[in-house]
């Protein structure tokens, strides 16, 4: 059976070094490369056409688009249409790595624990900045809300700081474990079907019935994580303008 | 696992930062306001129409009432133009009876004139033809012309006395 964590490996294809660090062009960099081709493919050709009624292509951007709007519009407000490009950007980038690790034997760069750190790092500091220029040191308030009583301080400032330092880290690990175990019960289950269906075919039937439906479920769950990133960036960003 | 070598981080952060960055910077410019001049175009089409049709709707409803006024005054106007038109009528029919009462009544004037002047004239006759007639019967019993002056005397005693 072959190794479950094989399929994280980072191979170089081009090495490259600037000024000392290591800048390879990798296989995840060329996973991450193909998503941003296709995003903008799909998202300037579909509406090539400026169609009043929709094509399907058409229809689907428009779905993508509306979709974030609407969700950035319920989580953060009128004031949040500055951010839109940038949060469809994180929706579009997360889902088609997602999406395109479900390509048997491509890589998923969001099962990378440092893309997705990296991702959380810049929602995280954004939103903080996002905040403090928008409130100044009052934003400090996060901390310590309005109305409660002074006594409470003592619990409630080291919990809030807490919270809101561990936020960019559980971002970061919820989509980087969701997606590396996923991959790793998928590998898993595919060696069961290989092994067992070369020993004899039956027994194969189950894993692969077993394989079929956690690839279903994967699928969702690539899904649910682009949009779990996306909203989760949106109500932190809520958070910066409206504070509590 | 893999995920955990440092060694795999720099690359993986460098990619990373460009291919976003590169993503950002194209759907920002290029694809999010492609789209959304799509979406507004089409919100503007439909807001176009909406208002196009209220409009319609508006007119078509100021034409009706134009229509039903118009049908209300054409019919006071033929109600106006029948009752005169009666009354006209009735105007004339009178004079005109009042007109032929009048002539009927001239001719019946004079028909009794002539009438009247024929009795006249016939009873002149009646005189002359019983002058005659007595001054021949007298001359035939008598056998001698009676005076005329006498006779015509008799004659019109006879006739008063009869009336």
């Amino acid at each position: 059976m072959a190794n479950p964590i094989e399929q994280f490996q980072i191979k170089p294809i081009i090495p490259l070094e600037v000024a000392g660090v290591n800048v390879s062009f990798t296989n995840s960099a060329v996973m991450m490369v193909i998503s941003v081709v296709l995003v903008t493919a799909f998202l300037t050709l579909s509406v090539r056409s400026r169609a009043l009624v929709p094509g399907r292509w058409q229809s689907l951007a428009e779905i993508f688009y509306e979709f974030v709007a609407n969700m950035l519009r319920d989580n953060v407000g009128s004031e949040g249409r500055k951010y839109f490009p940038f949060i469809f950007t994180l929706f579009m980038f997360v889902l088609f790595g997602n999406l395109l690790g479900m390509i048997p034997g491509a890589f998923t760069y969001t099962s990378h624990v440092i893309v997705t750190f990296g991702m959380a790092a810049v929602v995280f500091v954004g939103v903080t900045v996002i905040g403090f220029m928008r409130h100044g040191t009052h934003f400090l308030r996060m901390f310590f809300p309005e109305g409660a009583p002074i006594a409470t301080a003592v619990i409630l400032i080291p919990i809030e700081v807490i919270s809101y330092f561990s936020r960019p880290f559980s971002l970061a690990v919820r989509l980087f474990a969701n997606m590396t175990v996923g991959h790793i019960i998928l590998k898993v289950m595919g060696g069961f079907v290989v092994s067992l269906g070369a020993f004899y075919v039956i027994p194969g039937v189950v894993p692969f019935a077993f394989l079929s439906a956690v690839t279903v479920l994967e699928f969702g769950i690539a899904l649910l994580q682009a949009y779990v990133f996306t909203i989760l960036s949106c109500i932190y960003l809520h958070d910066a303008i409206h504070m509590h | 696992m893999p995920q955990f070598d440092p060694a795999f981080f720099a690359p993986q952060l460098f990619w990373l930062a460009v291919t976003f960055v590169t993503l950002y910077i194209l759907m920002a410019k290029v694809a999010l306001p492609k789209i959304g001049a799509v979406l507004d175009e089409r919100q503007r089409k439909i807001d176009d129409n909406l208002d196009k049709a209220a409009q319609l709707k508006a007119e078509a409803e100021a034409a009706v009432a134009a229509y039903e006024k118009a049908l209300a005054e054409s019919r006071a106007h033929a109600h106006a133009v029948i009752k005169e038109t009666a009354e006209r009528l009735a105007k004339h029919a009178e004079e005109r009876t009042k007109e032929l009462n009048a002539k009927l009544g001239e001719q019946i004037k004079a028909g009794e004139a002539r009438i009247a002047a024929a009795k006249e004239t016939a009873l002149g006759n009646v005189r002359s033809v019983a002058i005659e007639v007595a001054a021949a019967t007298v001359s035939r019993l008598a056998g001698a012309a009676p005076d005329q002056g006498k006779v015509e005397m008799a004659v019109a005693a006879a006739l008063k006395e009869q009336g």
